[in-house]
């Protein structure tokens, strides 16, 4: 926990500026508001009794005890600015860190954990943590201000009694922090629980079609509302728990009320000679401090349920910052002028450690040769583009881009060298153009228009209700083919030296797919391409065929030589026209 | 915003009783100071040390009495406010699977999702702060008012003057900020959308290079929040000060007025004390009041947006009629077209046929030709714009929903799994599925050796959608999980592109074998895979160009035989 605060702090220390103004606007704004009372006194005494009321002192008084308030009023506004500012920028950058972060992660963290627990930790989590900030810096501030404010005017009446008071505040601290331990599994709970209702609501209601689809509500309420219910019962352990910690110490105020009490009466009438002279005025005036004195106290414990809270969802967001992230590779060799020719040799791969997948792959492809994998649907050909593009490392033997280790390449100058187009499509939420640009966002509207008619998606897009500046977004109603068509237009328009197809062209029609095989024809020329499809016709005219089947090379050659050779492949071929 | 006031009708009990504690603790609070008072003037006055000792221990126990109370209130708060969250957020999720597809298309799943997690988690701390604080201000205000009252009820006038600029500033400060806190939340939607998708996209990100864009732009967005977070605290940050400065002129006032009361008798000086004493309570108590109105309009914000999807009407109401699987005709369009929402253009116009049951209907058709539209009619996602469309001989406006959906299986284009085991993603369908049903769906949709192959068989946890499942592996097993469901409509809408050839035909056999009497809709791209049905549907730009056999649409139908032979060649 401790840690946690610490590197909360680190956070804020680009702030500090605001963070002293924060302390000498809060300070000011304090001062003057404990001086408040001081002027009522005042006044009171120049108000006596009938014919005995002093205008001029009444006059004088209650013009400054106006400058003073107005003054406390402008710091204590100032003071809430400052601690805005240093709140809102601290989790700006803590949030800016986080997304930022995202970004260097292996992707095997990525595939891992459920995407919605990590969205409750970019979005819920920090804002819990701002609001926890900001009360908490708030209630400090003021708290600390006070309490060493109201010392100052009890030392000055009483020294024997102040440190009554003094010796008895670590019993409210003591109370605050054995509560404090006991509410913090229960807060650690309820965060949890709460990333993981946030992930299966992700989960529910991005899929409602499919829940609609099978008559699955009811039974998707059941599992939300479990975790619903255990998210509730655990908040209101956590926040009950925690809120034990206010009328606690409060009590413990009373404590002290009482024993300055009891000593300071006793004091009056001399029982106990140690404590020094003491009068009824005395004792009335101190026992005011003494109430003032306890307050902060508190209020600080009633925002540490807040701060708890905070505490466990920076611990969250933490957890994420320091998982491991892919090496920094920024000083590696950078890939420039390839050539294309890239070999595996005896390369081993597997997502588990005891469930080999690939094994002992080679081959070889020359620059702008034409690699078909086929095989059967799980036999590893998505992995090899895992590997080929570094999203995941390999465990053993090599992979060669025109002869260099690609593991000495820098991954982003690697994966530049690729065009992908996957199965899975991806639009993001912005317009038709923004999305075809994305590798290349200072492509003007006329490249953009050339890669969409090549990729044959002018057509369609023409048709939207604003063309190329459509907002569009992965559930803004485009079929997937149409989806599938702007993500080719996206690699017709950055040209790259290398290209990846897995299943481009799964979702389009083949009228459409052979208009674009011209497209990509030309696309590919002097290109090294790997293509996966299902389509044998497709690839057909590839310059070498992997037929693939359980992380293994079963045959390769072409396709004449591979029919010759009346293989797996043979097989597959004549299935797909068996009808 | 009425709306959300009938979740805490359930708790009435915890509503009423966490403030009356409240108030119990207030008033042995206010005891204290009494009992003080009395060790003044008869304990010090009398020397008596026993006295004294006697009214500390009361105190103590008045204080240990405020402990209890304070906890009984902290405890029903908690209660309260938790089954409320609880109970709120069951609601908008329930009520979000009573909204039809139109509805979701419009409202968009990533603000869906921010409302059931962190506006219902702020609506939750606003009645939670409700029930701790209101009851303790109002009632410390309402006794100090009395009082002053009473010893000089002219001089308590100011307080009337006071409280009329005390409610100006609170209404002009919530006014303003209360769309400013909605605004936040919408640009923190924004955030949250915008992760989801490059979490999704990662690998498109990442082989484009554009991890530094993206972060740069999440700073942007990150600084664009915290710009507009801090345009809303600066008038928040106003209500505080300017509540202390309002009441502190108060008594400025009522020092000065106070005075010359003084002069002319109707006031001692003790009772100018007292007053400014009273001033100074209702000034503490006040800010609180202030406080507790600040975190109040927060929580309004969020629960305003709640409010906002409870309110949102579906668009399509259930029918009553059950639907009746044993009639003739399984699926007929009568001049069907449609249109989404939004968009001018008609997605399908014009479409008629009929399937009798045990048939099998091809759709085939170029890229947004309408056929997913299309199968998407069968099971009322949506309403046809004009035309009926009738399942089972009935018009599926009639019938219930859910009954209807329970005897159509449908395949998406897009393979997504739940989270859970294989055994829970096959029984979505059909809770009582039997082992030996879902043996069979996954035998037909070839899938049993996925699962054989599956560290736990069955039980193997699927991660969320899937991921871990290659795109083929999900979309045999989507499959599976359609046909676990007995249906007696098989919706395939372009689910078998991402099987290899062998695959997909060793799929289509066990289905034509092992599935009888089950009328099947296939959508694909591969005419192979249609040749064989009673009825092919060609589609070209929502329009339906050709339909018939295989071989009749080879006579008749121009773009039939296009698509046909370029498969071929």
């Amino acid at each position: 926990m401790k840690k946690t605060i610490g590197r909360i702090l680190s956070y804020a220390r680009p702030y500090w500026p605001f963070f002293l103004l924060t302390v000498a606007f809060v300070l000011a704004g304090t001062l003057l508001a404990l001086r408040v009372p001081v002027y009522i006194g005042r006044a009171v005494d120049a108000a006596v009794s009938p014919g005995h009321v002093d205008y001029a002192a009444l006059r004088q008084t209650a013009l400054e005890l106006a400058g003073v308030v107005l003054a406390a009023a402008v710091f204590k506004y100032l003071g809430g600015l400052c601690i805005n500012k240093l709140a809102f920028g601290t989790v700006r950058d803590l949030r800016a860190d986080l997304t930022a972060k995202l970004g260097r992660m292996p992707l095997s963290y990525i595939d891992r954990t459920p995407h919605g627990d990590l969205i409750a930790r970019v979005v819920p989590d920090i804002e819990i943590l701002s609001d926890g900030l900001l009360q908490g810096f708030a209630q400090l501030f003021t708290g600390v201000v006070t309490i060493l404010g109201t010392l100052r005017f009890m030392l000055g009446m009483n020294v024997k009694i102040t440190l009554i008071v003094v010796l008895m505040t670590p019993l409210s601290m003591f109370a605050a922090a054995k509560i404090t331990a006991l509410s913090h599994g229960a807060y650690e709970r309820q965060s949890r629980l709460r990333g993981d209702l946030s992930a299966l609501t992700g989960e529910l209601v991005g899929a409602q079609h499919i829940v609609k689809a099978f008559a699955y509500e009811s039974r998707a309420e059941e599992r939300f509302t479990k975790v619903s219910a255990d998210l509730g019962e655990a908040g209101r352990l956590a926040t009950f728990y925690a809120s034990v910690a206010n009328p606690l110490t409060r009590f413990v105020n009373g404590l002290i009320y009482a024993a300055v009490g009891t000593v300071g009466a006793l004091g009056a009438i001399g029982a106990l000679p140690w404590i020094g002279a003491m009068t009824v005025g005395d004792l009335a005036s101190f026992l005011a401090y003494a109430n003032q004195y306890t307050k902060p106290f508190n209020e600080i414990s009633g925002v540490v349920a807040e701060l708890q809270n905070a505490v466990s969802c920076a611990k969250r967001v933490f957890e994420v910052l320091d998982a491991e992230e892919e090496p920094d590779d920024s000083a590696a060799a950078q890939a420039s002028d390839i050539r294309g020719s890239i070999e595996l040799r005896d390369v081993c791969f597997s997502y588990l450690p005891d469930k080999p997948l690939i094994e002992h792959v080679s081959m070889k492809a020359a620059p702008g040769e034409r690699i078909a994998i086929v095989g059967p649907t799980g036999c590893g050909k998505s992995t090899i583009i895992n590997l080929l593009l570094r999203f995941y490392e390999i465990r053993s033997g090599q992979i060669l881009l025109d002869g260099i280790d690609t593991r000495t390449l820098s991954r982003d100058s690697l994966r530049r060298q690729f065009g992908m187009v996957l199965q899975e499509t991806w639009i993001f939420s912005g317009t038709v153009a923004e999305n075809i640009a994305y590798g290349k966002p200072e492509a003007t509207r006329d490249e953009i228009e050339a890669a969409a008619r090549a990729a044959h998606a002018h057509g369609f897009i023409k048709r939207l209700p604003q063309g190329y500046d459509t907002p569009i977004s992965e559930t803004s109603g485009l079929s997937q083919g149409q989806k599938q068509l702007l993500c080719i237009a996206r690699i017709m328009l950055t040209d790259p030296p290398m290209l990846i197809l897995d299943e481009a062209t799964s979702s389009i029609d083949l009228r459409t797919e052979q208009r674009i095989q011209r497209g990509f024809q030309k696309l590919m020329q002097g290109k090294t391409s790997f293509i996966i499809a299902h389509r044998l016709s497709t690839i057909r005219t590839a310059d070498h065929i992997l037929v693939m089947r359980d992380g293994h090379i079963l045959e390769q050659g072409t396709h004449d030589s591979l029919m010759a050779q009346g293989g797996f492949y043979a097989d597959l071929y004549r299935a797909q026209f068996a009808g | 915003m009425q709306h959300l006031l009938r979740f805490l009708k359930p708790y009435k009990k915890e509503l009423f009783l966490g403030p009356f504690f409240k108030l119990l603790e207030a008033v042995f609070e206010l005891f204290v100071p009494v009992v003080m008072a009395k060790i003044i003037d008869n304990g010090i006055a009398n020397g008596d040390t026993a006295y004294i000792g006697r009214m500390c221990g009361l105190i103590v126990l008045l204080g240990v009495c405020g402990l209890g109370f304070a906890l009984t209130c902290q405890y029903f708060a908690a209660r309260c406010a938790y089954s409320y969250g609880r109970d709120l957020r069951d609601a908008v999720f329930r009520h979000i699977g009573r909204l039809s597809c139109t509805e979701l298309d419009r409202l968009g799943t990533s603000t869906l999702i921010t409302r059931i997690t962190t506006d219902v988690t702020a609506s939750q701390q606003g009645v939670n702060m409700f029930i701790r604080l209101a009851s303790r201000a109002p009632f410390l205000v309402m006794g100090a008012i009395v009082m002053t009252f009473v010893i000089d009820w002219q001089l308590s006038l100011l307080f009337l003057a006071v409280a009329p600029l005390l409610g100006l500033v609170l209404w002009v400060v919530t006014r303003k900020t209360i769309p400013m806190y909605g605004r936040n939340q919408q640009k923190l939607d924004g955030i949250s959308r915008h992760t989801g998708e490059d979490l999704v996209g990662v690998r498109v990100i990442r082989a484009f290079s554009r991890q530094k864009q993206e972060a740069s732009a999440f700073q942007d967005e990150c600084t664009d929040l915290e710009r507009s977070m801090l345009s809303a605290g600066r008038i928040a940050a106003l209500l505080d000060p300017m509540t202390f400065l309002l009441m502190d002129l108060g008594i400025v006032a009522v020092l000065w007025f106070g005075g010359g009361h003084v002069d002319t008798g109707r006031l001692s000086q003790g009772d100018l004390t007292a007053f400014a004493n009273y001033m100074n309570q209702i000034l503490l108590a006040g800010v609180q009041l202030a406080n507790l109105i600040q975190i109040l309009t927060k929580a309004q914000a969020s629960s305003l947006r709640i409010a906002q999807v409870l309110e949102t009407e579906t668009s399509m109401q259930d029918g009553t009629s059950v639907p009746d699987p044993s009639a003739p005709e399984a699926i007929a369009f009568e001049d069907v077209s449609f249109g989404y929402a939004g968009s001018g253009d008609a997605a399908l116009s014009h479409i008629s046929f009929t399937l009798q049951k045990g048939q099998t209907l091809g759709i085939i058709g170029g890229t947004g030709s309408g056929k997913s539209t299309l199968v998407r009619l069968i099971d009322r996602s949506y309403d046809a714009t004009e035309g009926r469309v009738r399942v089972f001989g009935q018009d599926v406006r009639e019938m219930q929903e859910r009954p209807l959906r329970r005897l159509i299986g449908s395949v998406p284009q897009k393979a997504v799994l739940f989270s859970g085991t294989v055994t829970e993603n096959l029984r979505v369908a059909d809770a009582d599925a039997s082992e030996e049903t879902m043996r069979t769906a996954l035998e037909i949709a070839q899938a049993a050796e996925i699962v054989d192959r599956l560290p736990f068989g069955m039980q193997t946890r699927l991660m969320q959608g899937g991921r871990d499942l290659s795109g083929g592996q999900k979309q045999r097993l989507t499959i599976a999980r359609a046909l676990a469901g007995r249906p007696a409509v098989l919706i395939l809408d372009d689910s078998m592109s991402a099987l290899d050839y062998a695959t997909d035909a060793a799929l289509r056999r066990a289905l034509e074998t092992r599935c009888e009497g089950m009328t099947k809709v296939i959508v694909s791209q591969r005419a192979t895979s249609l040749m064989h049905a009673d009825l092919i549907l060609v589609l070209d730009d929502g329009v339906c160009v050709g339909q018939g056999t295989h071989e009749a649409l080879l006579e008749s139908c121009e773009v039939y035989r296009e698509i046909y032979e370029t498969q071929m060649a």
